[in-house]
């Protein structure tokens, strides 16, 4: 669990051996240097109940153009839908593209952001003041994920465990995948039967 | 010495033992703990060596005092023997390891294969591990893997053991047997989140926790009562993990170094104002003991003495949390002993025989 060693860890022993260069990258992870800061993030959080009736009259809606969404055919859509899903959720929460969104289940903050890409809650490394011990100026996600689900009427969908990420969804479209299971579904139980 | 031990497949030490109803492994720690005993678990220092006695020689401080070893997975992100080859080498010896499985270095394909081989060799206790980050340790350059998280990895072996499937779905001809167990640190934020965040992880397969070491006495007081509410002490079994401070000054490099490990003021008062760091460092972790194994729902301790391991015994000892009970030990079987008897002479006779002699003396 714990390694303890007196005065200097290894790592630090390691990034002193490293040869001397003129240029020296800052000192964090490779994530921390593509993001700057967490602003949009935790105030999607903090409004996690105002996005999740958002979320869901969205949802209807997609749902709504499913026939528009087949008569065009769903490969055809993907790529428009994807451009837009990237970047809408891309400066909302901070998304990776995994392509099958939790946000729902995890208090609006994305678990993707979580530097262990945990799923089903934080790891037992949270600094004191909450933030994260893999990037230490960065709040953990899980305990703002725990804050934001607090806020919203289905929260306790946080308790659900999450199987792991598919990887081969990676970069494809969830909000497309959530509509079409949807109306799958919707079809199931108007003609209960028909699929026996 | 020839007392039959009570959890030893007669057959051989390094057998699994019978199965019992109601007991998803055959190993021993399932059976201390369904039994109602205390537990006491510890961790071996992982040697950085290809040596099988550097293994026999850390395990063989733990005998007579421990119910279950804890094979650890590359702690604190640094190389080390893996847990695979440390219980390989424990379960030939007939010792209970725990085989912990870490997240960050393996993905589902290899992990699933893991458990395998593991419960193949007799491994019956299994601790699923987020892992430190790789920044932690030696080699900060390594990829991580975090392919699973320590739920989806429980519930990766619960499926493995109780539909006798992989992940994919494919069958299994013999599912692994296993005690699966998960770790708890009921010491970092969200406070409020860890005992349902336990909850979960019960849902999703463990059986038995281990903390993180636990220095506040308090904290962990409030961390129980929220479980007991729960229910969830009814339903797995938790182990307190506690250790030795070696001095106040390891105790501060811990707390600013080691994320996740809450020391609170007054424990590193307590060890400057002492005489003797070391010595108080042990007083203190078994003051810890005498409160926790009293608080309802703590079904053991998990001992963590990183680098003071010969104080375990003496802890356990001193602390009495065994209460007379001796956990199993590896004795002289009766019939080697008999051929040690017999045979004793060889090793100190000066005698040089000869075939010629040999024969000589057999007609």
């Amino acid at each position: 669990m714990s390694e303890k060693q007196p005065a200097v860890t290894q790592a630090t022993l390691v990034k002193k051996a490293a040869p001397k260069s003129d240029y020296k990258p800052a000192d964090v992870s490779p994530q921390r240097r593509v993001q700057r800061t967490f602003a949009v993030r935790l105030w999607s959080i903090r409004h996690s109940r105002l996005l999740e009736w958002f979320y869901s009259r969205f949802a209807d809606v997609f749902l709504l153009l499913h026939p528009l969404w087949k008569g065009i055919g769903y490969s055809r859509v993907e790529a428009p839908v994807k451009f837009v899903e990237k970047r809408v959720k891309g400066f909302m929460f901070d998304c990776r593209m995994c392509g099958q969104c939790v946000l729902s289940s995890t208090g609006m903050s994305c678990p993707m952001n979580c530097p262990k890409q945990l799923r089903n809650g934080p790891c037992g490394g949270v600094r004191a003041n909450g933030n994260c011990e893999v990037e230490p100026d960065m709040p953990c996600v899980w305990v703002k994920a725990w804050e934001g689900s607090r806020n919203m009427v289905h929260g306790d969908k946080i308790l659900d465990v999450q199987k792991p990420v598919d990887q081969s969804l990676r970069e494809t479209s969830a909000w497309l995948r959530v509509t079409a299971q949807a109306a799958a579904a919707r079809e199931t139980n108007q003609n209960p039967g028909a699929s026996a | 010495m020839n007392v039959r031990q009570r959890d030893e497949n007669p057959a051989g030490i390094h057998l699994p033992l019978d199965p019992l109803p109601g007991h998803t492994s055959r190993g021993r720690l399932e059976r201390v703990l369904r039994r109602g005993e205390f537990a006491v678990t510890t961790e071996l220092n992982p040697p950085d060596s290809a040596d099988p006695e550097d293994v026999y020689n850390r395990a063989k401080i733990f005998d007579g005092w421990v119910d279950a070893i804890n094979a650890v997975d590359a702690s604190g992100a640094n190389c080390h023997m893996s847990s695979v080859g440390i219980c390989a080498l424990l379960t030939r010896m007939g010792y209970a390891p725990i085989m912990q499985i870490a997240c960050r270095d393996k993905n589902r394909i290899a992990i699933q294969g893991d458990v395998l081989g593991g419960a193949a060799m007799g491994v019956a206790n299994m601790l699923c591990l987020t892992g430190d980050g790789v920044q932690a340790g030696d080699q900060p350059g390594a990829k991580p893997v975090f392919d699973l998280d320590s739920m989806s990895l429980l519930e990766t072996i619960r499926i493995m053991r109780d539909n006798g499937k992989f992940l994919s779905g494919r069958k299994l001809t013999t599912p692994p047997q296993v005690f699966l167990g998960c770790a708890v640190n009921p010491f970092a934020p969200p406070y409020d989140f860890r005992p349902i965040h336990l909850g979960k992880k019960i849902a999703a397969g463990a059986q038995f926790a281990q903390t993180q070491y636990c220095f506040d006495v308090p904290m962990f007081k409030t961390f129980m009562q929220k479980a007991r509410d729960l229910g969830h002490t009814e339903k797995l079994f938790l182990l307190c993990g506690v250790g030795p401070l070696a001095s106040a000054k390891t105790a501060k490099w811990i707390r600013s170094n080691v994320p996740g490990i809450h020391i609170p003021d007054a424990v590193i008062k307590r060890l400057e104002g002492a005489q003797d760091q070391k010595k108080e460092g042990k007083q203190l972790c078994i003051d810890i003991i005498n409160e926790v194994k009293e608080i309802p729902g703590v079904a053991g301790i998990h001992v963590m003495a990183y680098r003071q391991e010969e104080y375990v015994a003496e802890i356990v000892d001193e602390s009495g949390v065994l209460k007379g009970r001796q956990p199993w030990q590896r004795e002289i079987r009766r019939d080697d002993q008999i051929v040690a008897e017999r045979l004793d002479h060889i090793l100190h006779d000066e005698i040089t025989e000869t075939q010629v002699d040999m024969v000589k003396t057999a007609h």
